[in-house]
């Protein structure tokens, strides 16, 4: 398994911990006494989405699709990595600011920066791994 | 990869790029303090993710590992295969635009009934494949 797809399962494994973690503080009962806990919820769903099963998925993929050739058996290591860290980088400041700002701090350049470093993680990825999408 | 998985794969990479893209815009737009109509584009950044890319990869790569058989074409009857991977994608289209637009709630009803369909006939195609490698 290469060096890049364990860190993605490893990391993504941690996302589902934290995202069951914070599940248990969404139920009704806590929510009702501290209502804060409602703006932690859209937070929760991309925790697990993103950094549990999409997180996964990109480093099965990474590992498991046909090669791209002899020399860069995985394509752009480096995209693959960029991938990894914008990623990540991008879910942990989104876990941040998204709660912050539903709770009317002022978060929007985090917000920003959230945003454009997923988008770019998940662009990096698609371009990763379009070419090694092929016929055999 | 066979044909098919290719293009339920590279379809699903497409729905990717897309739905992470609504995603940043609906995640900046209280930042940016931008108005954008965020009840319209939330239904289509699920529908892109969830069943574009998400499902469409699973079934993409499901068409590609599952076992084959030995007698016949390898991965049996292909064109129901290929009929999910059509209604699949009409679905998540029809299903998207509905919401973005703000179409009747018939108009995305219809596009989960395609998706719904899809289903149906993936399980078609995939169910004789579940079995034990080399039977």
């Amino acid at each position: 398994m290469p060096t890049l797809t364990r860190w993605f399962i490893k990391s993504a494994m941690l996302y589902l911990l934290a995202a069951l973690l914070l599940s248990i503080a969404l139920q009704p009962q806590f929510r009702d006494e501290l209502p804060f806990l409602a703006a932690v919820w859209p937070t929760y769903l991309h925790l697990l989405v993103i950094g549990w099963l999409t997180q996964l998925i990109f480093g099965v993929a990474l590992w498991l699709f046909p090669k791209h050739s002899a020399a860069r058996p995985r394509g752009d290591e480096r995209l693959g990595w960029a991938s990894f860290v914008l990623l990540n980088v991008g879910l942990a400041l989104r876990a941040i600011a998204e709660p912050s700002h539903a709770l009317g701090h002022r978060v929007g350049a985090l917000l920003v920066v959230a945003a454009v470093a997923q988008l770019l993680a998940g662009w990096a990825f698609v371009l990763n791994t379009w070419p090694r999408v092929r016929e055999r | 990869m066979p044909k098919l998985s290719v293009w339920f794969v590279r379809t699903a990479l497409v729905y990717l790029a897309v739905g992470f893209a609504l995603g940043a815009v609906l995640l900046a737009a209280p930042g940016l303090q931008l108005r954008i109509p965020a009840a319209r584009l939330l239904p289509a950044h699920i529908e892109f993710l969830l069943t574009g890319w998400m499902v469409q990869l699973a079934l993409g790569v499901a068409f590609w590992i599952l076992p084959r058989f030995r007698v016949g074409p390898e991965r049996g009857r292909e064109e129901i295969a290929w009929a999910s991977y059509v209604l699949l994608n009409i679905g998540v289209v029809t299903a998207a635009a509905g919401a973005i637009i703000g179409l009747p709630a018939l108009v995305p009803s219809i596009g989960h009934a395609a998706q719904g369909l899809a289903a149906g006939a993936f399980a078609l195609h995939a169910w004789p494949r579940i079995k034990v490698f080399g039977a």
